[in-house]
């Protein structure tokens, strides 16, 4: 038997990007095959779930899971890997909080199938044909996953260790996770892999009392190259987003979109956004408020619940029936 | 470790027990809320039988919190604070249900009241069971005191506190002390000359050792908190130099420059450019008025400084700004006078012989520009008829809804002097006599005997444009007379508007300045409205006068005298205890973004450049949330008010939803299939 240590690495709801980040850091990949026998990675090693299944509970050392959880097998591989894993990290955005997929929580399934199968322009499905769990043909049954209603975190289906945030995460902090593995120097089960503070700490604009009269869109300005990018009007969400991956997108004059996700004990992401913004706009006038933040804000789920639509107090709208019309809730 | 806790329903005789089935209410939260060790209802909770429940239960069932289901906590949570205190009990490990105000008061159905009564006791009991010990800390007091505005009421105050042996900075932006007392003529109902009674005590101010008095003086920044305040004085050039002065008034007499005093003499007389807005002015010394001053316009003149005896003039004087230290703050920043002319149908400002009250006040003053004359504009001729017009501005949507309370005395008094000094006949149009004080309806009956004319009706419009014989060359005041149901057309000679009393026009400014609050209209707010009628919701600063409403003179003075006797208690105690229901700003969670730092009320944020984060002066701070709410890193806490707390106290309200023990309702979750 071979003294490496096994480290297993899945997908569910994710856009495949986080698999490209674990090839982010480069050449510690090596120690990292020194250190660990992939067992499982299915976008990069052959191997059957099977194997996984016969494998003894606990045995694999590490499991790096990014993706949300969607479908029926989703959930399934999430519950055998946890069963089968010592210590398992909700690796990336989606798997932390929901990420892009999560926003498919301001619909619903009857809806997402009437797009995609119905509505599309390119979409040529006369007999209305949805996917089935089941199909008999000549040679038996074929199965597909059920694709539930709502998008879940990782951490809504089963017990997570740590959290690896970002979108995706940055190889720095893959290969911190990866080294205290490696070193046996645990952090207490839980932690969010990242600082206990948000971008603005290492941001390196100037930043100043904030009292904002007009919000911009990026395309909207060129922002002075040293000041604090909110204090321009520009929504920048590092005051609300985790530290973590070293404020590249501000440092760089494009803002923070929040992919770190809300800090140490925040529960909402976006409503310590909404309330950080509505408290600094800088008018006594409702109607003047009314026009700063329609003209300046038109999206404000996808401004503030990029990320976090599954992870927060929202979690979803009520669900709502046919395409877009709201319904009974459920 | 699960906490024991007591739970106590009061009746408060039928307040609460007639609309909420108080019995049950304490039986459901002993049988079915985890952690209760007991649960009672009583009577009445605030008598000292009550609170003594309270005291034996944590002696003798060894209760660690404490839920009283009652009134609201803005009556008796001190109350029962204290019951804990004595019990040994950390005081904030009370919470209080208001099933008065918020359930028995405002409900009609004894079921469905009941049914919230439990709801809400059931969230006070989630939440007191992660309340944490606080400890008030305490902080010294300074014994000076800081008092804004020199009229009676801020008189009143300083000299209650200098004479009690308190030091007293008394800050007034005329250049003389005395406000709107030193215009008026007679007081009501006595009779008895303003200036008499009021000028003594202006010149015990002027000569007071415990009084600093700064006339000409406004104040620009005030920081620090109760204790503990810091003022900036703006000390306005007054162009003499006041170590010098004599107050001779030479300068004044020789000064070329006459102008229209719009201020003291109500734009009825005239002053110099140099000038004290009045003979009896304290301090004496004089100001020169830069903007009519021939040499600040001109660069020649200087006739003052030629003839002043002592060289007392300066020209170069520029403002000088003074830093004071002081414990309390006493705000005595009276009113102003609506402005008649935003009620065009009554004609002041086109129609010569319509007057305000205050030009009338002036009129009748023997010291006035007509020497207690009363005549018309053109400075001779006696009225034969005067019209006392009500409510000007006062009672009426389009412009202030509330009383100025003093008009009604006002008029009264105007009436007797009219008919007292020319024999007139007078006419006062009213909607409700309201003479509510001592002596006031006596002066009333007075005047009824004395043959004032009282028309029961809000004045329609004053004109010039005569209808009917008798008419002509009079002015006509139309009013329906709704005691006998007509249209009455009174002509007279002369007509005075009995102007509202108004907030200052930078009453709002000065609320936000001391950190006050003020009404929609601009009145600053008082603690509690009958309870507390002289302290604010900022500790250590008081109200007093007609800056908090409309009031007469013993009124202001009452107040004056109030405040003083509020602030002089601190500076005996000498320390005052800082409630510790605060908000902290965790450093390791504090990116500096600087969300907070314009938001906080109380001014207690400040940006600490070097460490990068954002800090809170936890004196200053009175755990309103504002930025706890704003932080978009949550790295704000509010001690009491924990996220934790407060989502306790909600899954509690939501025992029906949540299940008793906070446990979720199961969610559907659909089978787990493989693929």
């Amino acid at each position: 038997m071979s003294e490496k240590g096994k480290l297993a690495l899945y997908w569910g709801a994710s856009c495949g990007g986080c698999e490209i980040a674990v090839l982010g850091i480069d050449d510690k990949i090596l120690q990292v095959a020194d250190a660990f026998d992939i067992v499982f990675w299915p976008v990069a090693v052959d191997a059957k779930v099977r194997s996984i299944e016969k494998m003894e509970d606990k045995s694999i050392d590490l499991c790096l899971f990014n993706g949300a959880i969607r479908t029926s097998e989703q959930e399934y591989m999430a519950r055998l890997l946890r069963q089968k894993s010592k210590v398992l990290v909700a690796f990336g955005s989606c798997a932390h909080e929901g990420c892009i997929p999560g926003l498919a929580n301001m619909t619903d399934k009857e809806a997402i199938f009437q797009t995609a199968y119905h509505d599309t322009p390119s979409t040529h499905n006369p007999d209305d044909v949805r996917p089935q769990t089941e199909t008999e043909v000549a040679e038996g049954t074929l199965t597909l996953p059920y694709f539930y209603e709502t998008v879940k975190t990782l951490d809504q289906t089963i017990d997570v260790d740590y959290y690896l945030p970002g979108c995706p995460p940055e190889p720095e902090r893959i290969w911190d996770a990866l080294t205290a593995i490696l070193t046996n120097q645990l952090p207490p089960p839980g932690t969010v892999i990242g600082e206990t503070t948000t971008v603005c700490d290492v941001c390196p604009r100037e930043r100043e009392e904030k009292k904002i009269k007009e919000f911009k869109r990026t395309w909207e300005i060129i922002p002075d190259p040293d000041k604090c990018l909110l204090d321009q009007g520009i929504i920048c969400c590092g005051i609300a987003t985790r530290a973590g991956c070293g404020a590249l997108c501000p440092t760089v004059g494009s803002p923070c979109i929040g992919c770190y996700g809300p800090n140490e004990g925040v529960e909402d992401f976006g409503a310590r956004m909404m309330s950080a913004l509505a408290s600094v706009i800088d008018s006594d006038d409702p109607a003047e408020i009314d026009r700063i933040i329609q003209e300046g804000i038109p999206d404000p789920m996808g401004s503030f619940y990029r990320f976090s639509m599954a992870h927060g107090e929202l979690r979803r709208v009520a669900p709502i029936s046919g395409n877009g019309k709201p319904g009974e809730p459920a | 470790m699960s906490e024991k806790v007591g739970v106590y329903i009061c009746h408060c005789g039928s307040n609460i027990a007639g609309m909420v089935d108080v019995e049950e209410v304490a039986r459901w939260a002993g049988e079915n809320l985890n952690d209760v060790a007991v649960s009672r209802d009583y009577k009445f909770m605030c008598s000292s039988l009550g609170q003594e429940l309270i005291e034996e239960d944590i002696k003798n069932e060894g209760l660690t919190r404490v839920v009283v289901g009652a009134c609201s906590p803005h009556l008796h949570e001190k109350t029962f604070r204290n019951a804990c205190e004595k019990g040994g009990l950390n005081p904030y490990l009370c919470q209080m249900a208001s099933l008065r105000e918020q359930i028995s008061w405002v409900s009609t159905d004894k079921d469905r009241a009941t049914e919230k009564s439990k709801a809400l006791i059931s969230g006070a009991v989630e939440r007191v069971k992660l309340h944490e010990e606080l400890q008030p800390t305490e902080v010294p007091v300074n014994p000076n005191t800081l008092v804004v505005g020199a009229g009676i009421a801020g008189i009143q105050s300083a000299l209650e506190l200098a004479d009690a042996g308190h030091h007293v900075y008394l800050v007034e932006r005329e250049p003389s002390i005395g406000g709107h007392m030193a215009q008026f003529d007679k007081t009501f109902p006595t009779l008895d000359c303003a200036a008499c009674i009021l000028t003594p005590r202006m010149s015990e101010v002027g000569d007071h050792p415990n009084i600093t008095l700064l006339s000409y003086s406004e104040v620009e920044e005030v920081t620090g908190y109760v204790g503990n305040f810091h003022a900036r004085l703006r000390k306005k050039a007054r162009y003499v130099n006041e170590e010098d002065c004599t107050g001779c008034g030479i300068c004044i007499e020789k000064c070329p420059k006459k102008v229209v005093d719009d201020v003291f003499e109500a734009g009825l007389g005239y002053r110099k450019a140099i000038y004290r807005p009045f003979p009896q002015a304290v301090p004496k010394f004089p100001v020169i008025d830069t903007e009519s001053c021939i040499y600040f316009e001109r660069g020649t003149c200087k006739a003052c400084e030629k003839f002043c005896p002592t060289d007392a003039i300066d020209f170069e004087q520029k403002d000088t700004y003074i830093d004071l230290d002081v414990g309390n703050i006493v705000l005595a920043t009276g009113y102003q006078i609506f402005d008649p002319t935003k009620i065009p149908q009554y004609g002041y400002g086109r129609l010569a012989n319509v007057f305000t009250s205050l030009e009338f006040e002036r009129l009748c003053n023997a010291a006035g520009p007509t020497e207690g004359k009363v005549v018309l504009r053109d400075g001779v001729t006696e009225p034969e008829s005067v019209a006392i017009v009500h409510c000007v501005g006062s009672r009426d949507k389009r412009f202030n809804p509330h009383c100025s309370a003093i008009c009604c005395m006002s008029a009264l008094k105007f009436g007797h002097l009219v008919m007292e000094k020319t024999g007139a006949e007078v006419y006062s149009f009213y909607i409700d006599m309201r003479p509510i004080a001592k002596g006031y309806e006596e002066f009333y009956d007075r005047l009824l005997e004395e043959g004032m004319h009282f028309i029961r009706g809000r004045v329609a419009e004053v004109t010039d444009a005569a209808r009917k014989p008798g008419e002509e060359g009079k002015l006509i005041v139309q009013a329906e007379d709704t005691l006998i149901g007509r249209q009455r057309r009174v002509p007279v000679d002369m007509v005075i508007l009995m102007s509202a009393l108004e907030p200052q026009s930078d009453a709002r400014d000065v609320a936000l300045q001391f950190g006050i609050s003020c009404s929609m209209k601009g009145w600053f707010t008082e603690r509690h409205p009958k309870l507390d009628p002289v302290a604010t919701m900022t500790d250590g600063v008081f109200i007093a006068g007609t800056c908090q409403g409309p009031k007469d003179i013993p009124d202001s003075v009452a107040q004056g005298a109030a405040a003083a006797a509020r602030v002089q208690g601190m500076v005996t105690i000498g320390t005052v205890e800082i409630e510790p229901v605060v908000a902290t700003i965790h450093e390791e969670l504090c990116s500096g973004c600087r969300i907070c730092n314009t938001l906080c009320p109380f001014n207690a944020i400040d940006y600490d450049a070097e460490k990068e984060v954002s800090v809170i002066n936890q004196a200053l701070c009175k755990g309103c949330g504002t930025c706890i709410a704003a932080c978009p890193a949550q790295a704000i806490s509010g001690a009491h008010f924990s996220n934790g707390q407060i989502l306790a106290e909600l899954q509690g309200l939501l025992y029906d939803v949540f299940g008793s023990n906070g446990a979720k309702a199961p969610v559907e979750t659909p089978e787990a299939v493989p693929a």
